[in-house]
């Protein structure tokens, strides 16, 4: 037994965040999206990945036409996908084209997976200053027009409207220029605000590649699109969304998934993935808003967290006696003589002994750093969800997990079974704070979350993003 | 046979005569020639007027390795008479003699060149003399777009290296004023013989990217001259001087 504790000290401690797992392997990949329960995204050169939980993740998205930067979108019950027919190249041809097609369906098994006939809605002559690749579209919400942009370094980001009923161009559209000076656009929408996303920096050399995603935006669709120091994308503007950071370098090529009221994720490639052999490999991470300007939150680290309830600001604990530490009282008069050296936290040993042998109730407290607060958070090796494994949630340096019971509150059981209700979802949410889920609750299909019913009491209930009782600040702890 | 071969020479010079008029038409939406003694920056800030000279041949296969160490070398370099202190004239000449190390292949797209073995080609050193002329022009736009501008005049656009000057002439000393400027690829700037930027690395144009310490214009001629490198891409560069408070000077007299 303390062999296995030791080594789970010790995987803890080396762990790195990691990445999505299987074959996640890819360059410019389009915008996520969902069908018949699996998740699809298609990059450059054909192909693309399938997932069927949004974290592991193989080849086998089917896409024809080859060429460069797809982008997906639903559109009633079909799928439009936009992809590049020309390659690029800084130093090369411009001819650019973009094409559009429809399928019913993207998954290649289906009797119904048949891609219509590309047609083309913007194309570039070579000598222009754009190169007509890297589409990204937009179905607006507030009007149902599909837009799309496109572009890449050769000049400028162009903006044109297409027909959501046929993918086509609309017949006398003008193309309008947006941007400069990056590549792989994408268009959002969000509280009145149209966001351009671009791609700035050095694409394609692998763990030396700076490219990173900046944003500006725009009351209108047709821009201008401005960055936070009020500087317009057709003169470089753009504010950081997301960089190299950590063990992977090179992120481009956003795409917004939306899970939920709060919580939302984006997807990139990277274009090294020092974990993976230096790979591009593909990348999904929270997206919070921060005064509505769109930033990508950090991947979530396995480690020792106190679980803080955004409600009041007490702690997750084992509901069990606190335990004084009995050292000498230290008052603030002045001591001639006083001694000062560090005091011991109280260890798991020191109080293990008096809590109960079985299932302990939790609750929230006055977070003090003690044992019965402090929680591992780690990969319960047990599948996962869009971006992230399903993690276990024990009392640090020992097998007590926290729990979702048939009477849909949260316990500490004393073994890890691995069964659905003692497998946690944790997304970091628009405003970065985290929704905690168990996979499924004992006895009904309802999606419940940890919630904080009473300042003290937590408990699983609908979770309802307008509310702090609903989220949870984890604190890593030493 | 004579008749046909005239006729050759004439479609031959039609051929030219079109293609340089559709060049000059293309530079038109991005340059015109200097018609005044005097223009000032745009109400941006932005200086528009500039002497350009056609673009030098730099054998640059990729941006990648623009250290700073890298980019002092490249700019230390001399590549003509008066590099570092002439003020050109329109159509003025310069012969331009410098050594460079170059792949066989000029290819700035896929892998690097190899030999028949599949060992990569090592880089040669050349001797490139050129005949260069300089332009003086006011741009249509607040980004000097070099990559037309070496379409048009000179006779490459990729592996680059583009010299500019213009003049800022101040009615009275101007202190605590800043140099900013974004250029596609790396550059550096001097101010009257005075290095005040090294903008290094794989950068792309970006509107006061990067801004020099504070500065002190003049009264009288001051003179700005700048050194764009680039490998692929499109080259061009955006400058502007910004007053003590950050906001750009746009009334400021540039000869």
């Amino acid at each position: 037994m303390k062999r296995i504790f030791i080594y789970a000290a010790l995987s803890i401690s080396f762990s790195t965040v990691k990445a999505q797992i299987g074959e996640p392997f890819i360059h410019d990949p389009s915008t996520i999206q969902e069908c018949d329960g699996k998740y699809y995204t298609f990059g450059t050169g054909g192909g693309g990945l399938i997932s069927s939980d949004g974290w592991s993740w193989h080849s086998g998205a089917e896409r024809p036409g080859g060429g460069a930067a797809p982008d997906v979108l639903k559109i009633g019950d079909r799928y439009l996908i936009a992809y590049g027919a020309t390659g690029g190249g800084l130093g090369g041809g411009h001819n650019g084209r973009i094409l559009t097609m429809w399928n019913k369906t993207l998954d290649p098994k289906s009797p119904d997976f048949k891609f219509t006939e590309a047609v083309e809605v913007a194309s570039t002559d070579g000598n222009e200053d754009c190169d007509a690749i890297d589409p990204g579209m937009l179905l607006d919400p507030t009007t149902g027009r599909l837009w799309l942009s496109y572009g890449t370094y050769f000049g400028y980001i162009r903006l044109v409207e297409l027909d959501p009923r046929t993918g086509e161009r609309v017949k006398g559209n003008e193309a309008i220029d947006i941007a400069i000076d990056c590549e792989a656009s994408d268009l959002i929408y969000r509280n009145g605000w149209y966001y351009l996303l671009g791609t700035h920096g050095t694409c394609c050399d692998g763990v030396n590649s700076t490219y990173n995603i900046v944003v500006g935006r725009s009351r209108k669709v047709t821009g201008p699109y401005i960055d936070n120091v009020g500087r317009d994308m057709l003169q470089g503007g753009g504010k950081m969304v997301i960089a190299a950071h950590d063990r992977v370098v090179g992120p481009g090529h956003f795409g917004r998934i939306i899970e939920g009221d709060g919580v939302e994720k984006m997807s990139c490639h990277f274009e090294a993935d020092f974990d993976q052999g230096g790979y591009s490999t593909l990348g999904i991470r929270p997206l919070l808003w921060k005064n509505d300007w769109p930033v990508a939150g950090e991947a979530f680290k396995e480690g020792c967290y106190e679980i803080e309830s955004e409600r009041r600001g007490y702690s997750l604990e084992l509901a069990v006696d606190f335990t004084r530490l009995e050292t000498a009282r230290r008052w603030f008069r002045r001591d001639q003589n006083r001694e000062i050296k560090p005091i011991e936290m109280q260890k798991l040993s020191d109080v293990e002994g008096s809590w109960p042998t079985g299932r302990v109730g939790v609750r929230c407290n006055d977070f003090m750093s003690r044992p019965h607060q402090r929680w591992t958070i780690e990969n319960a090796g047990r599948g996962g969800y869009m971006g992230q494994p399903y993690y276990k949630i024990r009392i640090e340096g020992t097998n007590r997990v926290l729990t979702a019971t048939a009477e849909r509150e949260v316990v500490a059981e004393t073994e890890f079974t691995g069964d659905d209700n003692q497998l946690w979802r944790i997304d970091m949410l628009t405003d970065g704070t985290y929704r905690i889920m168990p996979k499924a609750v004992p006895g009904t299909q309802e999606k419940l979350a940890l919630v904080s019913i009473g300042d003290s009491s937590p408990t699983l209930a609908a979770f309802d993003f307008q509310s702090d009782n609903s989220k949870w600040n984890l604190k890593p702890l030493k | 046979m004579k008749e046909a071969k005239m006729l050759r020479w004439a479609v031959l010079f039609l051929l030219i005569v079109v293609n340089a008029s559709a060049n000059a038409q293309d530079i038109g939406k991005y340059f015109h020639p200097v018609k005044t003694n005097v223009s000032n920056t745009d109400q941006d800030g932005f200086i528009r007027r500039w002497r350009l000279l056609e673009p030098l041949d730099k054998p640059i296969r990729s941006n990648a390795g623009f250290t700073d160490t890298y980019l002092r070398e490249v700019f230390s370099k001399q590549y003509f008479k008066g590099q570092m202190t002439a003020i050109p004239r329109d159509g003025q000449k310069v012969k331009a003699v410098h050594t460079e190390m170059e792949l066989p292949s000029r290819s700035f797209r896929g892998p690097a060149p190899t030999d028949a073995n599949g060992k990569p080609l090592e880089p040669k050193e050349v001797t490139k003399k050129e005949t260069l002329k300089w332009h003086e022009l006011e741009s249509e736009n607040y980004n000097v777009k070099l990559f037309r501008f070496g379409e048009a005049y000179g006779n490459r656009l990729y592996g680059v290296l583009y010299w500019a000057v213009t003049l800022i002439e101040c009615d009275t000393d101007m202190e605590d004023v800043r140099l900013a400027v974004g250029s596609n690829s790396a550059s550096i700037w001097w101010l009257n013989g005075e290095e005040v930027l090294l903008m290094s690395g794989d950068r792309r144009m970006v509107v006061d990217d990067c801004v020099s310490k504070r500065l002190t214009l003049k009264k009288g001629i001051n003179v700005l001259r700048g050194s764009v490198v680039n490998g692929p891409g499109m080259s061009d560069f955006c400058v502007r001087f910004l007053d003590a408070n950050g906001k750009p000077l746009n009334q400021l007299k540039i000869k």
